[in-house]
């Protein structure tokens, strides 16, 4: 790698380069039918407080129950981050007042998670692999949520998030750019979505990141760092690391000092700002929660949940690649969701890899984001898609009339084969009807014949143009071009 | 024991934030003076020497006992709310919160 | 048929089968000893009409030969138990007005079996102390000399109280570091607080987590057993509820206690402790001698650290399980400008002045750069404490020692705090331990007020301790009744 590559990262100011080091905490929801500590659903979207149990209201008297899947959840996510599972760890109360948090206390893990140092793949700015480092994971209970914008002087609370289990998946300060921070949340939602332990769902707030940035001299010593709180999208995430790395640079070349302190993005200016409510430095005087007791897991459970686990992303991407002979870029592509994996692997079945990756991911991907259409509501079926890809195979159709029956596919959700049965439009592979073809173009374009016999070649080209429009594109490309050759002589 | 006294107004006034009990004027010093007692008292435990002891939070023998996930709780907004001090449309209401 | 008042459950459950009377005469004979003691300031909250309607479906089970195990036994409730459709304020005033949509396992595992909730009953506020004096509505007052104003002990003074002064037939009571055992001593009756573990947490007002235990206060030894047996089981609800198997603690009572070995520790001697107490110590040594027990003098040296230990581990945990009464959800609120304001004045008006100071201590032992000197530093000790028992018990199979250092003080008495704190010296280390803890009336002293005995036993060996206490209740004969009693 060229130093000129590394240092596309960099942020240039007036005192010369300046590098960003970040580090983020991911909480994803995990997914689970319950609660992390109650039996009350964790279904989005409910009335207010309907999915509320006694415990999750910390009525007096109250006392949290683990859930199994929550436990098995951090443990897959583990495997899944390459970590070490931690066999004994202990769920602590991080004490404060708030609102929306009805124990005054949230159980989390602190000294004890359940999962280590692991870590992750991603792809850099320049295509390259690079490994991320995780710190650790740990399971802790979800906050309510606070309505401020119902009443002119009240806040309205909603319980129902509250004691949802929540994954915090700690990275190393690895990261050097929005981009491989955008990147690296990419990466660990896709993972969590596929081994189905976090539904990745951002605007649900099903996954949602801190973000703690700062910046030094390359090479330099580390920065004060500063904390942006809870961003629910990749887009905000890079946009808000940017913003503050930059603002840190401005502060800094102008001799300021940077505080540590948390701030909040603001997601219509663009800009991070210091949260008031923040002044006072925390104290969560965590302990062990006593009405638990600690997890203590064996080998055996460990390692059955480890024989259990779906294909990972990487494998994937390596199976692709050599399975149906794809590039690298495009495993990445399809790797990216489950469902992108299982629409491939299907309409590939039997047909070119390349040739199916290419309808998929240019297009069927450019027509659903041209209609504005999720994956999952795609009026096209894998099966059809390797229909068509067939009918290219075997020259029943050419690449560009595939494109109009991929159309009206798209359209109209109808099989292939039926389309161009309906319409005609099975390629001409008839020699004597080519050259009929071909007479009638010659016929009608006799002075450009002459223009091209003297000796203007480039004039072939629309030759075979008019004779493919003549055949409303149904003539065999290639047999165009070898009777044309031979008439134009 | 010892007549530094461990606790002073201002970190006092600490633990009264960090519990949300405001600490008043007029009982300040008599509370001062009555935790600085109990301190004195605790740090007894100074004297036990604790080298390579572990920690005890239970004395409960048995292990963290699991639960199936199955929903079988919530659905009772009556009762969550029953008691509310003041509620509104389904949810608690409280002063306003400015982040 | 005589004072009704005079019977214990078990003399009562078998009256009952007899038709001597109604579950409906028992009852109402008790709401009218509620009545005439109303001056002792025990119920805070008495549900008679409930009671009376539960009466009638006894008289039916009664006639009708299903009677459950408890049927028609008239109880108190100490106020930390949340009972459904019953104020419950574990004597604090931020929960005035908490009506539960809930019942504790306890008292619902006693509800089940037929059990009667006449009211609940007083303590300490969230059951902090040991004089009953920091009650929201005013200190109980001990039915023994109940002229002279003296402490029912604390925090279950309420309950012992009730029990001592016939206002109910038994009670319900918890036990942090003694509140069971030490009011139990104060008024002359039996109280037990079996291990950690054994009785269902789920329903009870948190003090400490690590520490709480429900438990019977009764009349008598069997009616401990009776009510221990109903009270006790496994819950699912509570992670540290111990699923282990229930003995019949009654039937099983009558044991004979020879060749058994009984420690008595020397250090359970502390400075300041009556001679009457002594005496009665002596005198249930000699019970036990002639009954064939081995008397052997033990040493349990970390003794003197359990109150540090415990006025560590309670407060901290104490400081983070009140933080839920914030005025949001439930109880009272006293509002204000913001949602710290609100905050402060609920909490500030909300709370006792010794509700505060623990909740302080708390937040300060647990605070960053103090938790490693002061919490983790105790829960090590815990871990010495909890192990010097595990040592003893090798050795002996109960440990003999008086239940308080003196007997029932007069209220407004004893201003310092630690010395209030020393109440709890001798029951403070079972706590810790998690080991079972009984406390039985031996004699009167000179004033003419109870005196207690502990006996303290192995994890889950209340069958053990159940039937020690029996062979020495029945050599001790303690017959009195409190003057203040109900007749």
């Amino acid at each position: 790698m060229t130093n000129a590559n590394k240092n596309s990262n960099y942020i240039s100011g007036k005192t010369g380069d300046w590098e960003i080091i970040i580090g983020l905490e991911i909480h994803a929801q995990v997914l689970s039918s319950s609660k992390l500590f109650s039996g009350a659903s964790t279904e989005f979207g409910k009335d207010p407080n309907h999915n509320v149990s006694l415990v999750d209201a910390a009525m007096p008297g109250m006392l949290p129950v683990i859930n199994q899947t929550c436990i098995k959840q951090a443990i897959k996510s583990g495997i899944a981050l390459n970590a070490e599972i931690n066999k004994y760890s202990v769920f602590d109360r991080k004490n404060y007042f708030y609102a929306d948090l009805p124990q005054g206390y949230q159980i989390s893990q602190y000294k004890y998670p359940i999962v280590g140092e692991g870590s992750l793949k991603i792809t850099d700015a320049n295509g390259e692999d690079k490994v991320i480092g995780i710190e650790r994971i740990h399971l802790e209970q979800d906050a309510g949520k606070s309505l401020h914008d119902q009443h002119p002087s009240k806040s309205f609370i909603d319980l129902n998030r509250t004691g949802v289990a929540l994954m915090e998946i700690v990275s190393k300060p690895d990261l050097r750019s929005p981009e491989e921070a955008a990147s690296y949340v990419k990466k660990i939602r896709t993972v969590l979505r596929y081994i189905e332990t976090c539904d990745g769902n951002m605007e649900q707030g099903s996954l949602r990141a801190d973000c703690n940035v700062s910046v030094r001299k390359p090479n330099g010593d580390l920065g004060t760092r500063c904390e942006i709180k809870n961003l629910n999208s990749i887009k905000f995430i890079s946009q808000a690391i940017q913003y503050e790395a930059e603002r840190q640079v401005e502060i800094l070349e102008n001799g300021g000092v940077i505080d540590q302190e948390t701030r909040l993005f603001d997601t219509s200016t663009g800009e991070t700002r210091s949260m008031r409510s923040k002044e006072d430095a925390h104290d969560y005087r965590y302990f062990p929660d006593p009405d638990l007791l600690p997890l203590e897991l064996t080998d055996s459970q460990i390692s059955e949940i480890r024989s259990d686990m779906p294909e990972l992303p990487d494998q994937l991407v390596e199976r692709l690649i050599s399975e149906y002979g794809i590039t690298k870029y495009d495993a990445n592509v399809i790797a990216e969701e489950k469902e992108y994996v299982h629409f491939y692997e299907n309409s590939a079945k039997n047909r070119d890899g390349k040739l199916v990756v290419n309808w998929m991911t240019s297009e069927l991907f450019g027509l659903l984001k041209k209609n504005n259409i999720q994956f999952n509501q795609n009026p096209i079926s894998p099966n059809y898609l390797n229909e068509l890809v067939e009918l290219i195979e075997n020259k029943t159709i050419s690449g560009k009339i595939a494109k109009d029956v991929f159309e009206i596919m798209f359209a109209t959700s109808k099989s292939p084969k039926m389309i161009v049965k309906e319409k005609g439009l099975e390629q001409v592979t008839d020699d004597s009807a080519i050259e009929d073809f071909v007479d009638q173009v010659i016929n009608e374009n006799k002075d450009k014949v002459i223009e091209y016999l003297s000796g203007k070649d480039k004039l072939f080209g629309f030759f075979i143009g008019q004779v493919m429009k003549v055949s409303q594109g149904k003539a065999n490309p290639g047999l165009v071009n070898k009777i044309l050759k031979s008439k134009l002589k | 024991m010892s007549n530094n006294s461990k606790i002073d107004l201002d970190t006092l006034k600490k633990l009264g934030k960090l519990s949300r009990i405001p600490i008043d004027k007029a009982g300040s010093n008599k509370l001062m003076e009555d935790l600085n007692k109990i301190i004195d008292f605790i740090e007894q435990l100074n004297e036990v020497n604790t080298d390579n002891v572990s920690p005890l939070s239970s004395v409960t023998g048995h292990n963290l006992p699991i639960r199936e996930d199955v929903v079988d709780d919530g659905n009772k907004n009556n009762d969550v709310l029953e008691n509310a001090p003041e509620k509104n449309s389904g949810y608690f209401v409280v002063p306003k919160v400015i982040e | 048929m005589s004072n009704l008042l005079q019977f214990s459950i078990s003399e009562v459950l078998s009256l009952l089968e007899k038709k001597e009377f109604s579950t409906k005469e028992l009852v109402e004979t008790y709401i009218n000893a509620i009545e005439k003691t109303k001056d002792l300031n025990m119920y805070l909250t008495t549900c008679f009409d409930q009671a009376l309607e539960q009466a009638k479906i006894s008289d039916q089970n009664y006639l009708n030969g299903n009677q459950r195990f408890l049927e028609g036994i008239p109880l108190g409730v100490k106020d930390m138990f949340c009972t459904k459709g019953i104020e419950t304020t574990a004597s604090s005033k931020i929960l005035k007005k908490f009506i539960p949509t809930y019942e504790s396992t306890v008292t619902q595992n006693l509800l089940k079996e037929g059990a009667i909730n006449l009211g609940k009953l007083s303590c300490d506020e969230f059951a902090m102390g040991s004089s009953n004096e920091t009650a929201a509505k005013g200190e109980v007052i001990n039915p023994w000399n109940f002229e002279e104003k003296r402490t029912p002990g604390g925090s279950s003074g309420g309950s012992a109280a009730a029990v001592a002064a016939k206002a109910a037939l038994a009670a319900t009571g918890t036990d942090t570091g003694g509140s069971i055992r030490q009011p139990a001593a104060f008024c002359g009756v039996v109280g037990l607080k079996p291990t950690y573990g054994r009785c269902s947490r789920w329903g009870i007002v948190a003090f400490a987590s690590s520490l709480d235990q429900a438990g019977p206060i009764t009349r008598n030894v069997s009616d401990a057993a009776l009510m221990l047996q109903v009270m006790s089981g496994y819950d699912p609800k509570d992670s540290t509820s111990s699923n282990i198997n229930v003995p019949n603690f009654y039937n099983d009572l009558g044991k004979s206690i020879k060749g058994i070995k009984i420690g008595i520790p020397e250090e359970y001697n502390s400075n300041g402790i009556s001679s009457d107490i002594l005496e009665a110590k002596d005198i249930t040594i000699n019970f036990l001698k002639e009954n064939g027990a081995e008397i052997i003098p033990v040493k349990l040296p970390l003794t003197k650290y359990s109150l540090p230990v415990y006025y560590i581990v309670a407060p901290a945990e104490a400081s983070s399980n009140l933080a839920r009464y914030d005025g949001v959800r439930y109880g009272h609120r006293i509002n204000g400008n913001s949602l710290d304001e609100m905050y402060e004045n609920t909490r500030n008006l909300g709370f006792g002045d010794e509700v505060k100071r623990r909740i302080m201590i708390g937040t300060y032992v647990l605070s960053s750069g103090y938790y490693d000197a002061y919490y983790l530093k105790a829960q090590k000790v815990r871990r010495l404490i909890k192990n010097e028992f595990n040592e003893i018990f090798k050795q002996v199979d109960y440990l003999v020692t008086p239940t308080t250092p003196t007997t029932a003080f007069k209220l407004g008495s004893t201003q310092d705090l630690l010395t209030m704190y020393l109440n709890d010296v001798f029951t403070v280390p079972a706590s810790l331990a998690g080991i079972p803890g009984i406390s039985i009336p031996i004699k009167l002293d000179n004033n003419k007020l109870p005196v207690g005995i502990q006996i303290l036993g192995k994890d889950f060996d209340e069958q053990g301790l159940l039937n020690v206490a029996n062979v020495i209740e029945s050599c001790a004969s303690f017959k009195d009744t409190p003057n203040g009693a109900a007749s």
